[in-house]
């Protein structure tokens, strides 16, 4: 029968505007994006004749850009790992069966619901050399208070091309500051994952005399694994395309001590009118982004995700 | 606890310590978390003589609301286009949401996981990678620099996490009331309506609360697409911190009532907003 069998294809069809749109507004566009980034596109007005790789190789070359890699995979490693660090350590916290224990999740999670900019706006000021944790250093007797993110240090400070490789010192106060939003995320992801472990393969542990610690690093620990996993890949995902907290809290910093791509990115396309170079940051930012998200996309594609619980 | 049965060994100094000194920590980490609210609250509570760099953690001995009143003042126009920006986008884009989740969770035709992944990948997308195509095109279709244009972004790219929200919210329905509308007649359409979107409230509140809040804080969009008096909340935020001539209490006045939104939303309805988070990353 024919409408039956028109009757099957409404499902589809209901779905169909937003593939659409997904597929121009996403799909479409990066590869616009992409062709913008092999062309002459570095003026004002639109030139979208074909270059080649020559705006990769000259950003490759650039020392913002360099100095922007560099930030970017100190940054990420330091502000993941200490997420993770910290989020496990107040999950386990959280999760001792104390009372008002929720209370305080409930305080360690707020600077999620807050914006960037605000974090950035404020954190600022509390490491501003001149204030803020300056001033109880000093009261607590520190004669050469840290200068945060107006030092220009890197450590060590290995020529590589253009740039010295090494950790720009500048770029820990806005680790401070990201880690301060970012962390209670962790947090509830590893709390949800604690709670989900079944009493009895606690107490199995216990009957089978194991201490605390053994327990909870030979058993609890391997059980945490696809929390880590999660957690990595999302804030990975946040660091990779950070833009509103260094750009609210520091901007570049002299010398691009605090500089990431989203900022150069925004920079020299939006105030400059380097569109051809800005596709180039954007298109690195997309690879990288990519190399972290698209397996864990695919793989819980083949698991069901029907089953995840939101409730 | 009882100690009198000879069963139980007495508890040691460790045990008996170890509850005083998990709250110690937990006050401690606490205190770490709420500094920055205690700036933003002591700083903008001052009157102009009592803003200095010495005294940032102090306390107002004289409270004064000025720096809110100027504040408010400048931010005024920008928290109107905010407001007027995320009302629609968020029950647009929940409702778009509710649809591709319920067909997806419900009505799954052929390459319905492969549609899923598509348009899920678009939540892991940076937005640089989108955004100077995007601006050309909102200036094609003349929607650039206007709040309608921020709201279709939104709604665009709100795809993905409201579909995901969705799809894992109505998987929880059973088939059987669906099952049921079928063998009464009922088409996905009917079912929908008459089955599912009755039954979607808590859908609804946590996608909503998530995008509500998402929208509110996001800036990449807001700073790229509009200028001067069409630029939402947060950029304003960030043009006022930026600039030299206002004042430390009045920075600090203007981010709390940027923030104050958001933040009672999460007071309000914490729990609600806990469960959007998770759904965007639980199960790895």
């Amino acid at each position: 029968m024919k409408a039956e069998r028109l009757e099957r294809f409404v499902p589809f069809l209901m779905v169909l505007p937003s593939i659409i749109l997904i597929a121009i507004f996403v799909y479409g566009f990066i590869g616009w994006t992409g062709y913008v980034s092999l062309s002459n596109w570095n003026t004002f007005v639109p030139d979208l004749s074909f270059a080649g790789f020559k705006n990769y190789i000259y950003m490759f070359k650039d020392f913002r850009f360099q100095s922007d890699l560099r930030n970017t995979l100190f940054f990420s490693v330091l502000f993941i790992g200490s997420c993770l660090v910290i989020g496990l350590a107040l999950a386990v916290l959280v999760d001792q069966k104390l009372r008002a224990a929720s209370f305080f999740r409930n305080v360690y999670l707020f600077p999620m619901a807050l914006s960037f900019v605000v974090t950035g706006v404020v954190w600022q000021w509390i490491l501003n050399p001149s204030t803020g944790v300056n001033l109880l250093l000093k009261a607590l007797g520190m004669k050469n208070t840290p200068l945060w993110y107006v030092s220009t240090r890197i450590i060590p400070a290995i020529s590589v091309g253009r740039i010295k490789f090494g950790l720009p010192v500048a770029i820990l106060a806005v680790i401070i500051a990201g880690v301060w939003q970012q962390s209670g995320f962790a947090m509830a992801t590893y709390l949800a994952g604690l709670q989900a472990i079944p009493d009895e393969v606690r107490e199995a542990a216990s009957v089978d005399g194991a201490t605390e610690w053994q327990k909870f690093r030979y058993v609890i620990l391997p059980m945490l694994r696809p929390m880590t996993i999660t957690i990595t890949i999302m804030l990975a995902h946040v660091s990779l395309k950070t833009f509103d907290l260094v750009y609210a809290m520091t901007g570049p910093g002299a010398g691009y001590v605090t500089d990431v791509p989203g900022v150069y990115m925004f920079e020299t396309s939006f105030r400059g009118n380097h569109f051809a170079n800005g596709a180039v940051i954007a298109m690195v930012m997309l690879i990288c982004s990519a190399i972290v998200t698209v397996p864990y996309l695919l793989g819980r594609g083949r698991r069901d995700l029907g089953d995840v619980d939101i409730n | 606890m009882s100690t009198s049965t000879s069963a139980v060994p007495p508890r040691s100094v460790a045990e008996r310590l170890k509850a005083p000194l998990l709250y110690l920590l937990m006050i401690a980490v606490a205190v770490f978390f709420v500094a920055p609210v205690y700036v933003m609250l002591a700083t903008s509570l001052k009157p102009m003589d009592q803003i200095t760099l010495e005294q940032m953690w102090q306390w107002p001995r004289t409270f004064s609301f000025q720096s809110y009143a100027v504040a408010f003042e400048k931010l005024r126009p920008n928290l109107i286009n905010t407001f007027a920006l995320v009302i629609p986008a968020t029950i647009i884009s929940s409702l778009v949401g509710s649809l591709n989740g319920y067909v997806l969770a419900k009505w799954r035709f052929r390459y319905a996981d492969q549609v899923f992944t598509f348009l899920l990948f678009g939540m892991f997308v940076p937005y640089q990678s989108i955004l100077i195509p995007l601006i050309r095109f909102l200036q094609e279709i003349k929607l650039y620099n206007t709040i309608s244009g921020l709201v279709l972004v939104h709604v665009v790219y709100g795809i993905p996490i409201t579909t995901l929200m969705f799809r894992n919210f109505y998987a929880q329905i059973p088939d059987s009331l669906m099952d049921a509308a079928r063998i009464d007649g009922a088409g996905v359409w009917g079912a929908y309506v008459r089955i599912a979107l009755p039954l979607s409230l808590p859908g609804f509140v946590v996608t909503g609360i998530w995008q509500f809040t998402q929208i509110w804080n996001e800036f990449l969009f807001a700073v790229s697409i509009t200028q001067s008096t069409k630029q939402p909340i947060m950029v304003a935020l960030q043009n006022l911190s930026g600039s030299q001539i206002v004042q430390w209490n009045v920075q600090m006045a203007a981010a709390l009532i940027a923030a104050l939104p958001t933040l009672l939303v999460y007071i309000l309805l914490g729990r609600w907003y806990v469960r959007g988070l998770m759904a965007g990353a639980v199960k790895g």
